[in-house]
């Protein structure tokens, strides 16, 4: 029996600001066990990047716990190491600094750094681009940087925040089957936020869909369809119909409010 | 590439060599007195005998090279670079840390703000007579112009620099599990680069018209001296040969930090000249 490695237990998050209250989560109760492949699913505002921030401990929710590995989360940390939708690349460090950087910081020695730089790089095909600035790669490649970052520290999870979501379909789908990969090599516990009902699906293990505000869980599916998965799948397109229909209704909510909204105003 | 290069600096040329051939055609033809404006050819000439050695070559009284930066115009300029850089190297030493703590400490942001928004309009040389009462004459009292009108410039770009950083950098980096130290050493620092450069620079220049300044009234030597002096005997042929000595120096200080500026912003994407 492996143990949770997260576990998120009655979790709320109220934003405060000066004529009103946001409910972002209310009531979160999740549970995701070593090395499972976790996508949060739904419209935006629905909460789900307000969760991930809160495992990652940039903000920590109003109420209710969350534990990795047993520990609580109480501030940001390299054991869980975090892709953000921007890259979020040190733009003076070089390729190889960018990657090294989380080591130095552990207190790694330099012959060491340098093999493990040495050998991310080269697994994630950027060793050719290693003394490059980020200000001279692609997207898809800062991502890829990005990812190798992350993977430097070695952390058991890794939380994804949107990381494809300004790419293009085809380098999408490229670092989406890499991601795989890197998932089944590395075995790491993955939580992946997108909006994408597709990606969700042919990344997976399981998808959690959240509700428009107050963000709460919908629905938390099990995905079993053998990876890789084909999009063309009977399956795969029954799946994406039913988490359409379950989005499409938290979404047409996030879009009455807008109007309603506007309406006041 | 280089063909165009070549076309660019001819074209800066044209307006220089036009003005100057105009300025000789005047002078030749009488229309203007010389005491008050000479000839750019008597320009020419007082530069050349204002750079060279003041005694013929003596090798009882040292190197050849020393007798070559005898000059009073080589010593003039170094007088004055040499102000420069050690007056900006103090203004600029205080204003770095002063300013990185502003930027990153809102209590100190808070605590400081007032009384430097307060003495920053003041110009260095305001502070001449109370420069020269506390600091009496010679060099004191101009390094401390100077390093007053490089302090401001590096200040203010500092702060702007440190506030602007990206937010991201800073989860990204508490996420890799920075220290407060690291983060500040590795992160905000290297951000706030851009913007601390184009405040070394804004303070190189602020310093080099101060020490003309500084010099015309606290020291005896440098271009800012030599220009007064010239005054007083109506050498107005060397007056403009100081002038232009300073645009020089003044055009290779600016080359030269755009160079640097190139080099430590090799990262950066929005790369101005």
């Amino acid at each position: 029996m492996s143990a949770s490695q997260i576990v998120v237990t009655g979790v709320n998050k109220v934003f405060k600001s000066d004529e009103r209250e946001v409910v972002a989560l209310k009531d979160i109760n999740l549970d995701i066990p070593d090395g499972q492949f976790v996508c949060l699913l739904g419209p935006s505002g629905c909460g789900k990047s307000t969760l991930l921030n809160a495992i990652a401990g940039f903000a920590l929710p109003s109420s209710g716990s969350i534990t990795t590995d047993g520990k609580l989360v109480t501030e940001p940390g390299p054991d869980r190491g975090m892709v953000f939708q921007e890259y979020a690349l040190f733009p003076w460090m070089t390729v190889e600094q960018n990657v090294a950087f989380g080591l130095e910081i552990k207190g790694v020695g330099k012959a060491e750094i340098h093999t493990r730089v040495t050998q991310l790089l080269d697994k994630l095909g950027l060793i050719d681009f290693r003394s490059r600035f980020p200000k001279d790669l692609s997207g898809g490649m800062r991502q890829r940087v990005a990812i190798a970052r992350v993977l430097a520290l070695d952390s058991p999870i890794m939380l994804m925040d949107e990381p494809f979501g300004a790419l293009d379909a085809l380098t999408r789908r490229n670092l989406q089957d890499e991601l795989l990969r890197i998932w089944d090599e590395f075995k790491k516990t993955i939580v992946f936020v997108t909006h994408s009902i597709e990606e969700a699906i042919y990344l997976a293990d399981r998808i959690v869909v959240m509700t428009y505000r107050p963000g709460t869980i919908k629905r938390d599916i099990t995905v079993t369809l053998p990876r890789l998965r084909d999009p063309a799948d009977p399956e795969f397109n029954a799946l994406k119909r039913e988490l359409g229909q379950l989005v499409m209704e938290e979404q047409q909510r996030h879009h009455h409010d807008e109007m309603r909204a506007a309406a006041v105003d | 590439m280089a063909k165009q290069k070549i076309g660019g600096a001819l074209q800066g040329l044209l307006v220089p060599v036009a003005v100057i051939a105009i300025w000789q055609a005047a002078s030749a033809l009488g229309w203007i007195n010389p005491l008050v404006l000479p000839s750019p050819w008597a320009v020419v000439h007082k530069w050349f005998e204002y750079a060279a050695p003041l005694k013929p070559y003596n090798p009882a009284e040292g190197s050849w090279l020393a007798w070559l930066f005898s000059g009073e115009l080589l010593m003039d300029a170094i007088g004055s670079l040499y102000r420069v850089v050690v007056g900006f190297l103090i203004g600029a030493g205080l204003a770095l840390p002063l300013g990185l703590l502003m930027g990153s400490s809102q209590r100190v942001y808070g605590l400081m703000n007032l009384t430097v928004q307060v003495i920053r309009p003041i110009p260095p040389i305001a502070y001449i007579p109370l420069a020269i009462l506390w600091f009496g004459l010679g060099n004191p009292p101009a390094l401390f112009l100077i390093s007053l009108g490089a302090f401001f410039p590096v200040l203010m770009n500092t702060i702007a620099g440190v506030r602007q950083v990206d937010s991201i950098y800073l989860r990204a980096a508490r996420n890799l599990g920075a220290s407060q130290r690291t983060l500040f050493v590795r992160v905000m620092l290297p951000a706030a680069v851009p913007y601390i450069l184009s405040g070394v620079r804004i303070g190189i220049g602020t310093a080099f018209i101060v020490v003309i300044v500084a010099e015309m009234i606290a020291v005896s030597n440098g271009l800012g001296f030599r220009i007064m002096e010239a005054r007083e005997y109506f050498w107005s042929d060397k007056i403009i040969a100081g002038m232009i000595t300073i645009g020089l120096l003044g055009l290779a200080i600016d080359l030269g930090m755009s160079r640097l500026n190139n080099y430590m912003l090799r990262w950066h994407r929005g790369l101005e000249s």
